[in-house]
């Protein structure tokens, strides 16, 4: 019997509840024996000078790239319930900027795909990020780290 | 033909326009040659052909440089995304 999949991507400026998520996606059934979750947050610069964080992105493209990324997940794993929420606007440190959770039979695809999706959304959707502080804004810069994580999959 | 374009955060800021519609050459038929037909208008667009960072998306999926141009297309330029 095929499994059944509910995946949900959103693109907002609310802020999200995770326990509500939880319960939307595992609520009511018996088949999800796990869970995996990542929160991306708004951290501080190294001398605690961060006053915002603003997340630009590209409409219309964002939710196609991020609905992208959740496919191929699905196929390289047998996934029982995807959710991916990402804030974009004004933030504050502190702030959660991302959500990711993957619901499967047994924590081991739940947790391969977790990151799988957090990889791929750090260098495939279209958002960015600018730092303001007291001495003004600067846009930050992508990391080559997170290009290596994305090819890591490709082994 | 006629496009639309889209520039996105730092590239948005330093061309100071966030998007428009413009009417192309017949001859500019892939995204390599849209980049050098926009570095043409000046100083500060210069970086589109130049700076081997800035990606490149044609109805909203990124794509190489040899990636063929077409009448209505939406294309948008942007740096290396820094989202999650």
């Amino acid at each position: 019997m095929p499994a059944v999949v509910s995946a949900q991507v959103s693109v907002q400026q609310e802020p999200f509840d995770v326990s509500a998520e939880l319960k939307a996606i595992a609520g009511g059934r018996h088949d999800i024996g796990a869970v995996a979750s990542f929160v991306g947050l708004v951290r501080d610069l190294a001398d605690a000078k961060l006053s915002s964080m603003t997340l630009e992105h590209y409409p219309g493209m964002t939710e196609k790239a991020l609905i992208e990324i959740v496919e191929q997940a699905k196929q390289r794993w047998e996934l029982l319930g995807v959710r991916v929420i990402h804030r974009y606007g004004r933030l504050a440190p502190g702030d959660a900027i991302v959500l990711v959770l993957v619901a499967g039979s047994h924590r081991g695809e739940a947790f391969a795909a977790c990151e799988f999706i957090m990889d791929f959304l750090k260098t495939r959707a279209p958002f960015w990020k600018k730092e303001e502080t007291p001495a003004g804004g600067r846009w930050v810069d992508a990391r080559d780290a997170d290009d290596a994580a994305t090819a890591r999959w490709k082994a | 033909m006629t496009i639309k374009l889209l520039y996105f955060a730092s590239l948005r800021e330093a061309l100071g326009v966030s998007g428009e519609e413009i009417a192309l050459p017949q001859d500019v038929d892939d995204v390599a040659k849209l980049r050098a037909h926009l570095a043409a208008r000046g100083e500060s667009w210069q970086v589109l052909e130049h700076s081997k960072k800035l990606r490149a998306a044609v109805n909203q999926s990124m794509v190489g440089n040899e990636t063929r141009v077409k009448d209505g297309d939406e294309i948008a330029f942007f740096p290396p995304v820094t989202g999650g």
